[in-house]
């Protein structure tokens, strides 16, 4: 047992000796552990970043989990304010948390959103034997009486996917949005066999998450919130379609520290378009059910910017934040 | 037969002689990896990820690797509870309770012995169930809505009260003071209230189970070691000879076959995992043993049964990661992000989609299964020399690795402070003869179950008769309320005398 020890002891050795020694290459922050989406936007883009010469050393991934991405966030704000090779994976539930006030009173203008170079699009989901055939009919039925439609989602409530609902409820004229019922489950997965099995009756999340079920016939998908029907699926109408013009999209991308300059902002915001631009980088979207969406520098900062200002408005009028 | 001309398809991917090597190192590492506090299974998958990608490794590789390591580790979560009275990690808890008593005893490698053939017989049957009836038992999950999960979850703390030997009222306070500390941390219902985190981020997403455990277990034994210059320590074990105890096997060949079944089915609910699963056994074995009262002093049916459980629970929770994306436990949420990772989509065309991934995955877990069979029922000495390093030595190095296994979670000093506060409060709870099982279990369940309540709430405008509304969970409220009262009238009816010549030595 006493090998056995030291051989443990020397594993934990050799990880931590990776882990130190490539230093001085770019840094991609992972705000959670392996295997989540921001796991993934920081292996591919790191990936990627590399083998299209964008940088010149493999770039260092590091998973600083907790807190929502709190914990990632207020160590890059306080301790790497300024490093310029640093790189921090971003999406959706980052801006939301951030107007929502969940990260212990950090804001948004503490760092630079940098760009977002694609997006898992919103989707509005039932059972294939639910009486509602369009998102037309859901809403009615909300309307109609509030309590009779249960949502379930992957994200928190007040979060990301409990705000997709809302915002095509009131796009549809109903404003008494804390009578909208919803439960937070545990990922897009369980949301939708709660749905399945009748416990709610839609569920909301991400598309990629509903394509097996899409395809076994056990799902419908009422729309999808993005501004055009998502290449693949065009027999999926979008909310804008059927009039309510919503667009909610799940983007992946990056932010970078508040102090460096505006060089290298732009920097930045070039080696990731040049990314988005990449072949290899149009394969992993298909392959992992993302859809196009880029935006990179000043552009992306101000969506940004008008995305948290709408989020802060609804959790407002929600009661999530007062 | 349809099933075995799919598994001989899954072997005909699976056996080539590098998956082999790879099963091998996995189910090594796997051992080691879940008989270190701090490390369990979840961490370990986690840990080894990026090394598989760094490999190149194809699907079917980096599948063997970590489904060998996952059940690697569900084995190896014994070893140090039934050694030093510290589980390995959460899932094995409930092994503790008999297998160091057993060790205490002079026993300590046949509890090992038998608790790895359980563990065998656990994962064997589950991973038969997983390749039966997968596809069929996803729609299980589809019948488990909040309310029947509350009741499942009421289930298990109406039964906790028959876990303490002594003093029932300790158990509560015990389980109580789990229920608290797994309050905090965001509310998961609003998402914005922070309930006792004193503004503090690191708390936001409340106490990791590792944290608690290896504080309230590892680091509490190092302060008893220090106060009692190792007297009152509980490192120390007497050493035996491993012999394979063919007898108390063919006795519980039973309680394994029961609690490997019970298991499988808490495994295959999505929300209850195989702590669930392992604490359902060994509850409802010390529940129907004739020998019950013994349960807790070394019993071999107590080592038996939360062992076949929880790894049967392991097997079980692949099926709703499998068939539904839906990951049943800490370590499958990894291995769906693995897969998601290798752009393989589990859901309910996975089986028909991608036969040779789902095939050459259940024949990978068949070959782990043999060779951590051999591994830790032969070889299992090494692993009890682990008695004959001196306590001075091994329980600074055990907490080093803690210290080492908890940081490689989050890497954050803060988890380690954590640590040591709960080694502090493990250290007043055991000086007060407080039991440290319930407190796990509460942490463990109280968060689950309080979720579940929940949401069954406002699915149903507050309306609690929502939670006697299906048949299943009027059953498991009938369950629940039996397992609460019936101990009270029956103790005093039903105590029968230990069985003379039961080959159990009653302690004390």
């Amino acid at each position: 047992m006493k090998l056995t020890l030291i051989r443990a002891l020397g594993t934990s050795a050799a990880i931590s000796l990776m882990a130190a020694s490539a230093s001085f290459a770019t840094e991609c922050i992972a705000p959670a552990n392996p295997g989540g989406g921001w796991d993934f936007t920081c292996r591919q883009v790191g990936k990627l970043l590399y083998d299209l010469k964008l940088v010149d050393q493999p770039v260092q991934v590091t998973n600083m989990a907790g807190g929502g991405g709190g914990v990632a966030y207020g160590y890059v704000v306080t301790e790497r304010g300024d490093d310029p090779d640093l790189i921090v994976a971003a999406s959706s539930a980052t801006t939301t948390r951030l107007a929502q006030n969940a990260f212990a009173g950090m804001t948004a203008d503490q760092v630079r959103f940098v760009g977002a170079i694609g997006a898992d699009p919103g989707v509005i989901v039932v059972a294939k034997d639910s009486p509602f055939k369009t998102l037309t009919d859901l809403v009615d039925a909300v309307k109609a009486d509030p309590g009779s439609v249960a949502f379930a989602g992957g994200s928190a409530a007040g979060g990301f996917d409990h705000m997709k609902p809302l915002q095509v409820l009131e796009a549809g004229g109903f404003t008494d949005i804390r009578a909208v019922k919803y439960i937070a489950v545990d990922g897009g997965a369980d949301a939708i066999t709660q749905t399945i099995g009748g416990h709610t009756q839609a569920m909301t999340g991400d598309m990629s998450e509903t394509i097996g079920f899409l395809k076994s016939g056990d799902i419908r998908i009422l729309a999808v919130l993005t501004d055009e029907r998502v290449p693949g699926f065009e027999d999926i109408p979008t909310a804008k379609e059927q009039g309510f013009d919503v667009v909610a999209v799940n983007w992946r991308g990056l932010y970078v520290p508040k102090g460096i300059s505006d060089d290298q902002f732009n920097a930045w915001a070039e080696k990731l378009q040049a990314v988005a631009d990449s072949a290899e980088w149009k394969q992993i979207m298909a392959d992992n059910g993302l859809a196009p969406f880029t935006k990179v520098g000043a552009d992306f900062q101000g969506w940004v910017d008008k995305v948290i200002a709408d989020t802060e408005t609804m959790s407002r009028e929600l009661g999530v934040i007062q | 037969m349809d099933t075995l001309s799919n598994l001989a398809l899954g072997f005909s991917v699976a056996v080539t002689p590098f998956t082999l090597f790879l099963a091998v190192v996995g189910c090594f590492l796997g051992t080691i990896i879940g008989a270190l506090p701090g490390l369990g299974p979840a961490n370990g998958v986690a840990i080894l990820i990026p090394l598989a990608f760094t490999m190149g490794f194809d699907a079917t590789e980096a599948l063997a690797l970590l489904t060998s390591v996952y059940y690697g580790a569900m084995y190896g979560g014994r070893i140090s509870s039934i050694l030093l009275n510290i589980p390995g990690d959460e899932p094995a808890v409930m092994t503790t309770l008999d297998g160091y008593p057993m060790a205490r005893q002079g026993r300590a490698g046949d509890a090992l012995v038998l608790s790895g053939v359980a563990s065998f017989a656990g994962s064997f049957l589950a991973t038969i169930g997983l390749a039966v009836m997968a596809p069929l038992l996803a729609r299980v999950a589809y019948l488990f809505g909040p309310a029947e999960y509350f009741a499942l979850y009421l289930l298990a703390f109406c039964t906790l009260g028959g876990l303490a030997g002594k003093n029932q009222a300790k158990s509560a306070i015990a389980a109580l003071i789990g229920l608290s500390i797994a309050m905090i941390g965001i509310d998961p219902n609003n998402g914005t209230t922070a309930r006792y985190t004193f503004g503090n981020l690191h708390l936001n997403d409340g106490i990791n189970f590792l944290v608690a455990i290896v504080g309230l277990f590892a680091v509490a034994e190092v302060f008893f070691f220090i106060e009692s210059h190792g007297k009152d320590s509980a490192v120390g074990v007497k050493l035996d000879k491993v012999t394979l105890p063919i007898r108390e096997i063919l006795n519980c060949k039973w309680v394994m076959l029961r609690a490997s079944i019970l298991g499988f089915f808490a495994g295959v609910l999505p929300g209850a995992g195989a702590s669930l699963g392992s604490f359902m056994a060994y509850m409802s074995e010390k529940a129907i043993a004739r020998d019950g009262d013994t349960f807790g002093t070394g019993n071999p049916k107590g080592v038996a049964a939360p062992e076949a459980g929880n790894n049967a629970a392991a097997g079980g929770a692949l099926v709703p990661m499998l068939t539904l994306g839906v990951p049943g436990s800490g370590t499958t949420a990894v291995l769906l992000a693995l897969l998601m990772t290798l752009n393989i989509t589990p859901g309910p065309l996975l089986f028909a989609d991608r036969p040779d991934v789902v095939w050459g995955l259940i024949a990978t877990l068949f070959i782990a299964n043999i060779v951590l069979l051999v591994m830790n029922v032969p070889m299992v000495r090494i692993f009890v020399y682990i008695l004959s390093v001196p306590a001075y030595v091994l329980l600074p190095g055990v907490t080093m690795v803690s210290f080492v296994g908890v940081y490689s979670l989050s890497g954050s000093y803060f988890d380690l402070l954590m640590m040591v506060v709960f080694g502090i409060g493990g250290y007043i709870l055991r000086k007060l003869e407080v039991p440290l099982v319930p407190v796990i279990l509460g942490v463990l369940l109280g968060n689950q179950m309080e979720n579940s309540l929940r949401k069954a709430m406002t699915l149903s405008d507050g309306d609690w008769t929502y939670l006697f509304s299906s048949p299943i969970a009027i059953v498991l409220w009938i369950a629940a309320i039996g397992g609460f009262v019936a101990p009270m009238f029956l103790r005093g009816l039903l105590r029968r005398p230990p069985l003379p010549g039961d080959g159990v030595a009653d302690q004390d």
